[in-house]
């Protein structure tokens, strides 16, 4: 045991001495969590929260573009900012910067005639298919609106651009609908319709209430920190290897390990050294970083992460990631030539891993090939155990099924390390 | 005649070659080196004195033959044997992030020293070879004698009954070797048997008594130092050496 200290010691006085390795370590990541989970947050308010500005340009003058024009207010996504009718495509297009916006509409000017003619058009086959006389004289073909133009820059994301073309199209219905019924009321009544009547039959619609969906009943909305938290702490201990490989590969190339393999005392009880201490250090790492997330957070106006009430679960899945991504480390080390080597293919395999295992984009969002992949990536297990455990109130029967992939994929790291070790003749 | 009983290392027909024969081939090799000795190794460039010495520390594995220091069978999987002796590599093996007192503690825990042991002996060992002055300081940034003086204090904070020197005095001034070599004769004095490498002939000629002159996998000559000189009528150990290895370069 004084021989397994001794080297806890050591190991953790070389660790101390290494600035660089500790700011890989702890500096680098915190400055990712916090940055990623500003950015993801603030594209979480521009969806929810903050307004898309768009502008608008209505060549038409009749009264359904100028409901048009109120209905896209009204659907609280958007500050319209209205610009000349007369204006072409290059003075939208200077508009948009000028406003710094990123959407602009065009409405053609024979929106209200068109849609107009709609409305006639399908009131009339609506009083033929009732039975009704309809006003043949005044019958009219029933064809499709002009359509609108959507201008957009480039760098907004296609979901955006989907969800913007979405909230469009239903301010369009909104506007036809009403066009249509106005018409139908008026043809069977000869009245114009009660403005009571018609906010009850267009504004009565059925809302969709959104539940996020957790395993203890419990409900509690993600957010952006949520999501990152847990993402970049994993990531932050798989960067460990940066430090733990290298010192793997300098115990091997330096001088020390020649007199090392000439002591009375076996290089396992070296591994198990740097293990527990490299350990301890993943742990100190989501340590930080929960804690930064729990109280550091609102003081820069982001969500303050919510900790699982599973706390046991919490330290299982932490201890599991941390050992699976200490592991790896000395795995990469032990096979390693020289400390370039272990650096280079250290970080890139973890960006790898990372992207594929669904740290950087979700894994139901990959196509069906990557999916499979995904799951031979450990951060894959790591994510997964984390998220049941934040986002879907994992009980600890799920949290053990969780992890069980990634203690496999630990066990098979410690066996490569195991032959690397017996073929360089190390144990 | 050395008796069995009083050998420090006893090599028996030893067989070694590198994978695809790409270094020295040692084949039906024999030495003894008695207990107490002052044993030195020499040869020239590639002869194959640092492959035989990591034969002897169990760095390198034989492929026949056996080689037994103090009466037990190195190679075997108990490191019980690696208490017996300690190394001095000619590479700086040890921690540049640490201070001397921190080496000394890792490394004096790995050889089964306990607390007590290790504060004691680094004590002694930072006085006796001038470096208590900076006993706490990185070795990093240490000249290279006083990186050379700590090689040599770890290699034997365990008190070896045998001590593999390889080079021990490379690059060092001329206080530095002599103050190494006056303690290597202290050592020696308590009992230590050395075996000692070096291409400092005529430093080799002050310190060993017993020297073997090897080239080519074989040992070309071995014996008493002062004999051998006698026998051949030569004044010093580098005539001698020239006399019995050639004046060829060597790879």
């Amino acid at each position: 045991m004084f021989k397994l200290w001794a080297s806890i010691v050591k190991d953790v006085r070389i660790l101390l001495r290494d600035r660089v390795g500790i700011s890989l370590m702890f500096i680098m990541p915190v400055i990712l969590v916090i940055v990623v989970t500003l950015i993801q947050n603030s594209t979480f308010q521009l969806m929810n929260k903050n307004k898309l500005t768009v502008v608008v340009c209505n060549k038409d003058t009749g009264k359904l573009s100028k409901q048009l024009v109120t209905t896209i207010n009204k659907i609280g996504m958007f500050k319209v900012v209205q610009v000349d009718g007369s204006q072409n495509a290059q003075q939208i297009a200077d508009g948009m910067h000028t406003n710094d916006a990123m959407l602009a509409i065009t409405i053609p000017p024979d929106f209200t005639s068109k849609i107009e003619t709609k409305a006639k058009a399908s009131s009339n086959k609506a009083l033929k298919s009732f039975g009704l006389q309809a006003d043949s004289a005044k019958e009219e073909k029933l064809t499709g609106a002009t359509p609108l133009t959507l201008y957009y820059n480039p760098s907004i994301p296609e979901s955006i651009r989907f969800s913007v073309n979405g909230a469009l199209t239903s301010a369009l219905q909104i506007v036809e609908s009403r066009e249509t019924l106005r018409t139908l009321y008026y043809a069977i009544n000869e009245k114009e319709m009660p403005q009571q009547l018609e906010n009850e039959m267009l504004n009565g619609k059925a809302q969709i209430n959104q539940v996020p969906v957790s395993k203890d009943g419990s409900i509690k909305a993600p957010n952006a920190t949520q999501h990152n938290v847990p993402a970049w702490t994993i990531f932050a201990m798989f960067f460990i290897i940066m430090s733990l490989s290298g010192s793997v590969v300098r115990e091997k190339v330096s001088g020390s390990f020649i007199r090392l393999k000439t002591l009375p005392t076996n290089f396992a009880v070296g591994l198990l050294s740097k293990q527990i201490t490299y350990l301890c250090v993943t742990l100190f790492q989501a340590l930080v970083i929960f804690s930064l997330g729990l109280w550091f957070f609102p003081f820069i106006n982001l969500p303050a992460l919510n900790l699982p009430s599973n706390i046991f679960g919490l330290i299982l899945i932490t201890v599991a990631v941390g050992y699976c991504a200490v592991s790896y480390a000395i795995c990469v080390g032990v096979f390693a030539h020289t400390q370039e080597q272990a650096n280079g293919f250290g970080a890139v395999s973890i960006v790898i891993l990372s992207a594929i295992g669904g740290l950087m984009v979700p894994v139901f969002a990959m196509p069906g090939a990557l999916k499979t992949i995904s799951t031979l990536s450990p951060l894959h297990w790591c994510i997964q155990a984390y998220y049941g455990l934040f986002l879907e109130g994992a009980g600890l029967k799920d949290v053990v099924i969780s992890i069980l992939p990634l203690i496999g994929i630990t066990f098979a790291f410690q066996g490569l390390t195991f032959i690397g070790l017996k073929r360089k003749k190390l144990i | 005649m050395v008796a069995m009983s009083s050998l420090a290392v006893h090599i028996e027909n030893l067989g070694f070659h590198y994978p695809g024969n790409s270094g020295v081939t040692y084949d039906g090799l024999n030495l003894k080196i008695a207990e107490g000795e002052r044993f030195g190794l020499f040869g020239p460039n590639g002869a194959g004195k640092t492959t035989l010495m990591n034969l002897m520390t169990g760095l390198l594995v034989a492929d026949t033959g056996s080689i037994q220091l103090l009466g037990h069978k190195i190679g075997t999987k108990s490191k019980a044997v690696n208490k017996l002796f300690g190394f001095v590599p000619q590479d700086f093996s040890f921690y540049q992030e640490l201070s001397p007192i921190e080496n000394l503690e890792f490394f004096g825990a790995w050889y089964g020293l306990n607390r007590r042991q290790i504060a004691e002996r680094s004590k002694e060992l930072l006085e006796i070879l001038g470096l208590s002055h900076v006993s706490y300081k990185p070795v990093q940034n240490f000249s290279g004698g006083m990186k050379r003086r700590i090689n040599l204090a770890i290699g034997v904070i365990h008190n070896p009954k045998i001590l593999f020197l390889d080079e021990p005095t490379v690059g060092v001034d001329v206080q530095t070797r002599h103050a190494i070599i006056d303690y290597l004769k202290q050592l020696n004095k308590q009992g230590t048997t050395l075996i000692y490498t070096s291409h400092q002939l005529s430093e080799a000629e002050g310190l060993c008594e017993q020297i073997a002159l090897v080239d080519n996998g074989k040992i070309v000559r071995e014996g008493n130092l002062d004999k051998l000189l006698e026998e051949y009528d030569h004044q010093n150990l580098e005539d001698l050496f020239l006399n019995l290895t050639g004046k060829d370069y060597r790879n």
